[in-house]
C-alpha cells in the first residue's frame, strides 16, 4: 500500500476503535441504570438499598462523561440540574419524616401514613426514602466527578 | 498458643490491615497515599464490625415464614452508614488535595513544607 | 407541635440547609437569610426545650415511634439542653457577624455553597448534642468534621487547603477510633443506646474488651477536643479558617466534642467505676489536664499571629474543662461544665473582634495591633472584656468557673492543682498584656482603618458584654448545671 493508504488505515482505526467504545456505552447505559433502580427499589429484600443504586446510577452518567468528554456530558445533565438534584433527594427523606409528623406519628413513623395497614405504609415509606437517597448519590457523584476533572 | 492464633485468624488479618493503613497516612510523604492509607485503615474496622455478625448457622436475615436462625443484620446496617462516611471523607479530601496542587503545584509534603517555611 | 421540638431543631435546620445553596443561586443574600432564619429556629426552639426541661424533667423523643433501646431515642436532660441552648445561641451571633466577614473573604460565587455548608455544621453539632444513641453520636460527629474541614480549607490564606488537609487526616483517624470503641461496646453488651449501656456494663469492667473501648474512646476524643499531646491539627484549622469559622468552631467544635465525651464518661461507663476499680484513669487525665494548661499558655506567648495565640490559648482551656472532669466530684465537674459555657462566650468575643480588625485589612500580626485602641473602639473594648474573663478577673465568667475548680481541687484534698491553675492563669495575663498593651498603649502608624460595619460589630459587643453579665448574675448557670451535675452523677 502507499504511504497515504497506510495513513488512511491508521486514522480509519482511531476513529473504528471509538467507535467501538461510543456505540458499546451507549447501548449499556440503560441497561446499568435499569439495574440500578432494581438495587434501589429491591433494597429491602435482597443486598442493595438507596445508597449502592444511587453509586451505579451515577457511575452510568459518569462512564458517558468518560467516554464522549465533559461538555457531552454537560449537555446532557447540567450543572444546575445536578445541583438541584442533590438537594431534593435529600429533601425527600425529610419531607416523609415531617409528613410523618403532620399525619401525627413520630418522625419517619412511616406506619402513621394514610396509605392503608401500618406494614404496607412502612413499605411504601421506606421505598419513598430509598428512592431519595438514590437520587441525591447519584446527583452527588456526577458532582464530585465533574469537579474534580473539570479543572487543571 | 497456637490455637489462640489460628482460632481468631480474621481478628489478626484485621489488625495487620489496620497497622498497613496506619503506616500509611503517618510515613507516606505524598498526599495522595496518604488518602489511600486513610481508606485501609477505616475498611479494616469495616471489616471488624461486619465480622462479628456471625451466627453459627444463620441464614439471611430476610424473614423465612419459618422459625430460623438468622444472622445479626445491625452490623451491616451500620457498616452501610460508616462505608458512605468513608467515601465521603475521602471526596473531601480528594477535593483538598486539588487545592492544594493548584496552590503548590506539588502533592508530596516534603516539598510543601519547604515551600512553606520561606512563607511566614 | 411542641412535642416534636428536639427533632424539629435539627431536621428544620438540615432542610433549610440543603436548599440554601439552590436559593443562593438566585440572590446571594438569600443563602444567609436562610442560615440566619435557620440558626434563630434552633435557637428559639432550645430555649423553649430547657425551659421544659427545667419544669417537667428529662424528655425523651422516640424516633419513628420505635422504643428505645431498639429504636434511636433523642433524650434532653438539663446537661444537654444547656449545652443546645449555648451552642444555638452562638450559632446566631457569628451567622449574624458572618453576612459582611464571609462576603469580604470568601469568593463570591462560593458564598451560597458556603451558607449551606456552615449550616450543616450547626445541624452536626445539635445533632451530637441531642442524640441518645451511640451510633447516632457517631454519624453527627462525621456530618460535623466533614463539614468542618471544608469550611477549614475555604479561608483566604494560602496555608488554608493545608491546614484543612492536616485536620482530615488527624480527625479521621479520631473518628475511626471512636467507631472501634462503640463496636467494641456493642460486642461487649449487644445494644447501643446509651442509657441501656450505662445499665448493661456494670459487672462487665474487668473484661479487656470494655477497658479497650474505654481506651479507644478516651483517645479519639482527645483528639477531637485537642487535649494536649493530640492537639497539633488545632493552631493552624483555627488559623487559617475565615474569621466566622474560627469563631464558631473554636467556640462550639471542642466544647460539643467536651459535652460527648462527658456523655460517655458519665451515662455510658458511670461514675462508679472510675472511682473504684479504674482508679488511674482519673489520674491520668488529671496530669494531662494539668500539663494542657501549663503548655498551652506557654506556647502561647510565643507567637506573632494573634488568631494562633488565641488558639494556643484554646488548647490550655481545654485542659480546664479535663481538670473539671479528671476531678471525679460534683463540684470540680460543675467548675468543668460551667468552664465550657464560659469559654465557648470568650473565645467566640475573642475571635469576633479578631475578625473586625481583620475585615478588609487582613491584619492579624500582633505587631501591626498598634494604637487599634482608639481607632476601633468598640471591637477592642470587646477584646479586652474577653481577655479580662480568660484571665478570671472577679465579676467576669472565667472567674466563677475557675473558682468553682479551685474549690473541686480541694474537695479531693488535691491543693497542688490550685498552683497550676494560678500559674496558667498568669501566663494568660502575660500574653494578653502584650497585646492589650499594643492596643491601647503604643501610637500606630497613621493609616485609615475601614469602618467597621454594625452587622459585625453588634454580635461581638453583646457576646463580649454577656462575659459580663454572666459574671455578676453567676447563680443562673450556677444553678442549671448544679442540677446537670446530680443527674450526671446519678
Amino acid at each position: 500500500m502507499s504511504e497515504k493508504e497506510m495513513a488512511d488505515d491508521l486514522v480509519t482505526d482511531e476513529q473504528n476503535s471509538q467507535i467501538i467504545r461510543k456505540t458499546l456505552v451507549k447501548k449499556l447505559i440503560a441497561f446499568i441504570q435499569l439495574y440500578a433502580l432494581y438495587i434501589i427499589i429491591f433494597g429491602e429484600l435482597g443486598p442493595g438499598g438507596g445508597f449502592q443504586g444511587g453509586v451505579i446510577l451515577g457511575s452510568s452518567i459518569i462512564i458517558y462523561i468518560l467516554i464522549f468528554g465533559l461538555e457531552e456530558g454537560r449537555k446532557r445533565i447540567s450543572q444546575k440540574a445536578s445541583d438541584l438534584f442533590s438537594s431534593t433527594g435529600a429533601l425527600i427523606y425529610g419531607g416523609v419524616g415531617l409528613l410523618a409528623i403532620l399525619f401525627g406519628g413520630h418522625f419517619l413513623q412511616y406506619s402513621a401514613l394514610p396509605l392503608g395497614e401500618p406494614a404496607v405504609a412502612n413499605h411504601y415509606g421506606i421505598m419513598a426514602v430509598e428512592i431519595g437517597i438514590g437520587i441525591t448519590v447519584a446527583a452527588t457523584m456526577i458532582i464530585l466527578f465533574c469537579e474534580m476533572i473539570g479543572r487543571d | 498458643m497456637m490455637e489462640f492464633i489460628l482460632a481468631k485468624y480474621n481478628y489478626w488479618i484485621y489488625v495487620i490491615i489496620m497497622m498497613i493503613g496506619f503506616y500509611a497516612v503517618i510515613a507516606k510523604s505524598n498526599l495522595i497515599k496518604k488518602i489511600i492509607g486513610l481508606s485501609v485503615f477505616q475498611t479494616s474496622v469495616f471489616l471488624l464490625f461486619i465480622s462479628i455478625g456471625k451466627v453459627d448457622g444463620g441464614t439471611v436475615p430476610i424473614y423465612q415464614g419459618t422459625e430460623a436462625v438468622y444472622i445479626n443484620p445491625l452490623p451491616h446496617v451500620l457498616i452501610l452508614t460508616a462505608i458512605v462516611v468513608g467515601v465521603s471523607v475521602t471526596a473531601v479530601a480528594f477535593a483538598l488535595v486539588v487545592n492544594i496542587y493548584r496552590e503548590y503545584g506539588t502533592i508530596e509534603e516534603n516539598a510543601i513544607l519547604e515551600m512553606i517555611k520561606h512563607d511566614d | 407541635m411542641t412535642e416534636h421540638l428536639p427533632v424539629l431543631v435539627i431536621i428544620i435546620p438540615l432542610v433549610l440547609a440543603l436548599i440554601a445553596p439552590v436559593a443562593g443561586r438566585l440572590n446571594r443574600i438569600y443563602s444567609w437569610a436562610i442560615a440566619l432564619l435557620a440558626t434563630l429556629f434552633s435557637f428559639v426552639g432550645s430555649v423553649l426545650l430547657l425551659h421544659q426541661v427545667m419544669y417537667s424533667g428529662t424528655i425523651s423523643y422516640w424516633m419513628g415511634g420505635w422504643e428505645p433501646p431498639w429504636g434511636i431515642e433523642y433524650v434532653i436532660d438539663y446537661f444537654s439542653g444547656f449545652v443546645l441552648v449555648i451552642v444555638s445561641f452562638l450559632a446566631v451571633a457569628v451567622t449574624i457577624f458572618a453576612r459582611k466577614s464571609v462576603a469580604d473573604e470568601i469568593d463570591e460565587k462560593k458564598i451560597p455553597a458556603f451558607y449551606g455548608v456552615y449550616l450543616l455544621f450547626i445541624v452536626g453539632l445539635m445533632g451530637m448534642i441531642v442524640t441518645g444513641d451511640i451510633f447516632n453520636l457517631y454519624v453527627f460527629l462525621e456530618i460535623s468534621s466533614l463539614t468542618g474541614y471544608a469550611l477549614v480549607a475555604m479561608g483566604k490564606r494560602r496555608k488554608a487547603p493545608l491546614a484543612g488537609f492536616r485536620y482530615l487526616v488527624i480527625g479521621t483517624v479520631g473518628a475511626t477510633f471512636i467507631l472501634l470503641g462503640i463496636g467494641y461496646l456493642y460486642i461487649a453488651t449487644g445494644t447501643l443506646n446509651m442509657a441501656d449501656l450505662g445499665a448493661r456494663l456494670p459487672g462487665l469492667f474487668n473484661s479487656k474488651l470494655v477497658i479497650t473501648a474505654f481506651a479507644f474512646f478516651a483517645i479519639g476524643f482527645s483528639i477531637k477536643i485537642a487535649l494536649f499531646p493530640l492537639h497539633t491539627w488545632l493552631p493552624d484549622a483555627y488559623t487559617y479558617a475565615p474569621s466566622a469559622v474560627s469563631a464558631l468552631m473554636a467556640s462550639t467544635g471542642t466544647k460539643v466534642g467536651a459535652y460527648s465525651f462527658i456523655r460517655i464518661i458519665f451515662t455510658v461507663f458511670g461514675v462508679q467505676v472510675f472511682l473504684n476499680q479504674w482508679v488511674s484513669v482519673p489520674y491520668f487525665f488529671l496530669i494531662i489536664a494539668s500539663v494542657a494548661m501549663l503548655v498551652g499558655s506557654i506556647l502561647a506567648i510565643a507567637q506573632t499571629n494573634i488568631k494562633k495565640m488565641l488558639a494556643y490559648s484554646s488548647v490550655s482551656q481545654i485542659g480546664y474543662i479535663i481538670l473539671g472532669v479528671a476531678l471525679m466530684n460534683p463540684i470540680g465537674l460543675q467548675g468543668g461544665l460551667l468552664h465550657i459555657f464560659n469559654h465557648a462566650l470568650m473565645k467566640c468575643a475573642l475571635f469576633m473582634s479578631v475578625g473586625c480588625i481583620a475585615y478588609k485589612t487582613g491584619i492579624t500580626n500582633i505587631a501591626d495591633l498598634k494604637g487599634l485602641g482608639f481607632k476601633k473602639p468598640y471591637s477592642m473594648v470587646a477584646f479586652t472584656a474577653g481577655a479580662l474573663s480568660m484571665i478570671g478577673i472577679p465579676l467576669t465568667v472565667g472567674f466563677v468557673s475557675k473558682w468553682y475548680l479551685a474549690m473541686g481541687s480541694l474537695e479531693n484534698g488535691m491543693w497542688y492543682l490550685i498552683p497550676v491553675i494560678v500559674i496558667s492563669s498568669v501566663l494568660m495575663l502575660v500574653y494578653f498584656w502584650r497585646v492589650i498593651d499594643n492596643i491601647f498603649f503604643k501610637a500606630g502608624d497613621a493609616v485609615k482603618m475601614p469602618a467597621t460595619p454594625a452587622s459585625m460589630l453588634i454580635p461581638t459587643v453583646v457576646v463580649a458584654a454577656l462575659c459580663l453579665v454572666f459574671g455578676t448574675l453567676a447563680f443562673i448557670p450556677v444553678n442549671i448545671t448544679g442540677k446537670a451535675v446530680l443527674l450526671l452523677f446519678g
